[in-house]
């Protein structure tokens, strides 16, 4: 028996790392290409290993083109928005989770129902919105219509790990004689922050990635770094080592703490549907 | 005293996300709305008088809105069918016990945090270029005529590239799911002579039925509003051949300065969406017990 | 320590009158026990006297004084929690400390106080443990210890044992009436299991939908039960209840008969029956008989009683010992019904 289950776990790990690796290859293959010449990144038959490593296109990106601006624009964006949205959605959150009415159903779905309000249905009011708030591309727009897209999500996100605070222990907590602020501070709060460093953590991504709005309402000095790419690819899309670098740049900081949110997102994503 | 109190601290806390979120609602989709129902063209300042249906007439009867509805639902099966197929064997595979499973879910789950402009440039010029992409290279390697993918099948390759992208969330899921499943059950299921295909068809395939339907809802309200890659890749082009609605619309209002009509196809797109969201909200509903 | 009584406290969700009108007086220094069951409003009567409900109206006193407007923790009373409700990021010395801390008291008093609590509880060797490292029945004494160091004039118990396996249970149950007697403090304690209430308490009251149906030591409830549903309720197995033209015989709706004042016999009795069970615990033999147009009755036997399934036996109840309901579930005596005759 212990043969045969043992023989089966190497047949599956072979299995899972091909196909694995299969998966992760255009990201690993971009980021082989950003350490290539411009020569070796187009050769035929492709250079997998044994090519000269360089550093010249990071260094060429990093000089001739904003990606410091963009990538600046990028955090205060995502990490602005979410830290608006979670200003707004905590107190929401907490109040629908602990003080739950008759309504607090029908709250939440309203709320996740404005999620799906497709960007397209209302693209054109709020372009014309924020050509006369002199929003158009601004950074503070962009943060305005990033919050308010990924409200929802925290709201919902929030609520569901709020709710599992059991309420016996806070109402031990007042039974213990600690007063409102105390209780927030002793109780409450230690309970709450890995739902809040969560739910931070996915919303920045969402939002770092986001590229309809970024795209729409913003030109080359403000955007963030998804619309720094897709303005990459004009002038330069066939200078493949050079794109790699700057696509590289662009996504390691998020794909990073991906990785250190994967558990969450599954919660996240699904709206507490899926745990 | 202190249930009334916090009965109004609750509503006051509640109250700021229910105001933005019903303004960020009903102003701009109120605006939508009324532009739809009149001539309004950005370049040209006429009466902006009220048209009636006309800006509906026109977008609806514009055979680029037959194709771009074509287009978003075929984007939209195509990548569904492939995501939650490919899905499940992964998430299956990955519930093993294997070596390495960290390392490997890792692997796995990167692509869904890559950006879509950089993951639509990267499958763009590295992998379907038919000169220089891997892809060209692999067919050559096998005898076959290189293929230019984004012109000639461009409604399949953008499948493929936002395929790659939803993969990880889907395989995710269901593997959460699947880890989720209780180990008694299989066991019983065992002791009552179930072999491994009869387990996984009467216990483990009804156990993914919800995670399933979960996965197909969210991921359609993200591929119904797919933009960036197809902005990035194909241009909606050649032609119309890889419009869908999101971008049609866009090319109406930011490309000719047709709000009228514009706004007229946002209100579609709305409706479209609407349905699949009554279903959504049927679904994560059930599962609330607020 | 203190007394503690309610006056015509009520209490609604809404339109739901879940407590329509409650009076009642706990005696300083008195184990009572809430039972009844599930959705009867014991662990809301004792929210309310805890204060983590507000009464709709009525008035809770603690020593003669009003606590009604009174927040939670200035009415110095110690709740244990179902749930235990332990604070899960805090050490099991914090959890014990919690209290004290909020009171402000000084550090080396709280530790005093703490080490004091862990001693008598038998938790020295786990005060740096967190609650997910503690065992079911370790977690519940951190909550009592916390309950404990506060000096209450009153402890409150909402179904504290009900999470545990049913030996945990039993000694956890001695502990709690030891720790009764050691400390001589006024104890409320909710339960659904008249097997506890009997137990611990030196005073029952029990609850229907509400309302109290009847107030007595384990005793007077067991041998005077005022209702129809005291007398299904306290006892174990359950008092036998007989309805129909056997009841009205002794001019009552329903009699009822506990299982030990039946007399069983193999030969003659004043009824016959084919016995469905026969539970031999070997100090006992329980058994169900199943009697034509009386229902199935259980009888108390002795431990060496033979029989079994199938069995014929006959069963002769002792009249002196006969309970007598009228419509409502009222108890009436045998006195009543020859007047009303």
């Amino acid at each position: 028996m212990a043969g045969r289950h043992g023989r089966n776990k190497l047949v599956f790990t072979a299995l899972a790392w091909v196909l694995a690796l299969l998966v992760f290859f255009p990201l690993l293959w971009t980021l082989l290409t950003s350490f290539k010449t411009e020569g070796e990144a187009v050769a035929i038959p492709p250079k997998f290993l044994f090519f000269d490593w360089t550093l010249e296109n990071y260094a060429e990106v990093w000089e001739r083109t904003d990606y410091l601006r963009h990538l600046r624009n990028s955090i205060i964006i995502s990490l602005g928005s979410t830290l608006i949205g979670l200003a707004v959605a905590i107190p929401a959150a907490w109040a629908m989770a602990f003080s739950p009415t008759r309504s607090t159903r029908t709250v939440l779905l309203w709320m996740l129902s404005t999620r799906m309000l497709p960007a397209v249905g209302v693209l054109v009011p709020v372009y014309l919105l924020f050509k006369q708030a002199g929003l158009l591309d601004s950074r503070s727009g962009l943060v305005l219509i990033l919050m308010l897209t990924n409200l929802p999500i925290m709201v919902w996100m929030l609520y569901t790990y709020f709710r599992e605070i059991p309420r016996e222990i806070l109402e031990a907590a007042r039974m213990d004689g600690a007063t409102p602020l105390r209780e927030l501070a002793y109780v409450l709060a230690p309970m709450a922050l890995p739902g809040i460093a969560s739910t931070l953590l996915l919303n920045v991504i969402l939002a770092w990635n986001e590229s309809f709005w970024t795209l729409n309402l913003t030109a080359a000095s403000t955007g963030p770094l998804t619309a720094f790419i897709a303005s990459f690819s004009a002038p330069e899309g066939l200078f493949y080592a050079r794109l790699s670098a700057a696509s590289m740049l662009a996504i390691a900081p998020i794909v990073v703490l991906g990785w250190l949110s994967q558990k969450q997102l599954v919660r996240g994503l699904t709206f507490g549907a899926v745990k | 005293m202190s249930s009334i109190h916090s009965r109004a601290t609750a509503r006051l806390a509640l109250s700021p996300a229910v105001i933005l979120l019903l303004a960020w609602m009903a102003i701009p989709l109120a605006m939508t709305l009324w532009y739809s129902f009149h001539d309004y063209q950005l370049l040209i300042p006429r009466g902006n008088e009220f048209v009636g249906w006309e800006n509906y007439a026109y977008f609806l009867t514009d055979p680029a809105f037959l194709h771009a509805l074509v287009n978003t639902l075929a984007l939209v099966g195509g990548v569904l069918l492939i995501t939650v197929a490919a899905g499940i064997g992964l998430a299956l595979l990955l519930d093993q016990p294997i070596y390495g499973r960290g390392i490997v879910r890792v692997l796995v789950v990167s692509p869904f945090f890559v950006m879509p402009t950089v993951s639509a440039l990267v499958w763009k010029n590295m992998f379907m270029n038919p000169v220089n992409g891997l892809l060209a290279w692999l067919a050559q390697l096998l005898g076959m005529p290189a293929i230019d993918w984004l012109a000639q099948a461009p409604l399949l390759s953008l499948v493929i590239i936002v395929a790659w992208g939803w993969l990880p969330f889907a395989t995710l899921i269901l593997l959460t799911a699947l880890q989720s499943l209780d180990a008694e059950q299989k066991e019983a299921a065992q002791m009552d002579g179930a072999g491994a295909l009869a387990r996984f068809r009467h216990i483990t395939l009804p156990h993914l039925a919800r995670p399933t339907a979960v996965v197909i809802l969210i991921q359609t309200i993200f591929l119904l509003s797919i933009f960036a890659e197809i902005l990035v890749t194909t241009n909606g082009g050649p032609g119309t051949q890889s419009t869908n609605l999101a971008f049609l619309v866009y090319s109406q209002a930011l490309l000719r300065f047709d709000v009228g009509s514009a706004s007229a196809g946002g209100a579609v797109a709305v409706v479209l969406a609407n349905i699949l969201a009554l279903l959504l909200m049927r679904l994560v509903g059930r599962n609330l017990d607020a | 320590m203190a007394g503690i009584a309610l006056r015509n406290v009520s209490k609604a969700f809404g339109m739901q009158h879940v407590i329509p009108c409650i009076d009642l007086d706990i005696g300083d220094g008195e184990l009572v026990v809430f039972v009844g069951p599930s959705g009867c409003g014991k662990s809301t009567l004792l929210r309310l006297i805890a204060g983590l409900e507000d009464a709709t109206s009525g008035q809770v006193l603690i020593d003669g004084r009003d606590v009604t407007q009174l927040a939670p923790a200035q009415r110095g009373l110690s709740m244990v929690f179902q749930s235990y409700a332990l604070y899960p990021h805090m050490s099991v010395r914090d959890n014990i400390a919690f209290p004290l801390r909020m009171m402000g008291m000084e550090r080396a008093t709280v530790e005093r106080k703490v080490a004091d609590a862990a001693r008598v509880l038998n938790l020295q060797d786990y005060l740096d443990r967190k609650p997910r490292e503690l065992s079911g029945g370790q977690r519940q004494r951190v909550a009592i210890g916390r309950a404990i160091v506060r000096e209450p004039v009153a402890f409150l118990f909402d179904e504290p044992l009900s999470n545990l396996d049913a030996a945990l249970r039993v000694s956890m149950r001695m502990e709690i009436a030891r720790l009764h007697q050691q400390f001589g403090t006024t104890m409320i304690y909710v339960t659904h299991d008249q097997t506890e209430a009997m137990t611990l308490a030196d005073r029952i009251v029990v609850l229907n939908h509400g309302r109290v149906e009847q107030v007595g030591t384990p005793l007077q409830l067991y041998r005077h039960p005022a209702s129809r549903f005291v007398a299904g309720f306290i006892g174990s197995p359950r008092m036998n209840l007989i309805e129909g033209p056997e009841a009205a015989r002794h001019g009552a709706a329903t009699v009822g008969i506990r299982p030990e004042n039946l007399v069983l016999s193999d030969h003659s009795g004043r009824w016959q029956g084919r016995v469905s069970l026969a539970e031999h615990l070997g100090s006992d033999t329980y058994v169900h008989v199943d009697v034509e147009g009386v229902g199935a009755l259980t009888a108390r036997a002795a431990g060496d009683f033979d029989v079994r399934h199938g069995g014929r036996v006959w069963l002769t109840p002792d009249e002196a010992s006969l309970h007598r309901f009228d419509g409502e579930g009222r108890c009436v005596t045998a006195s009543e019904v020859d007047h009303v005759r």
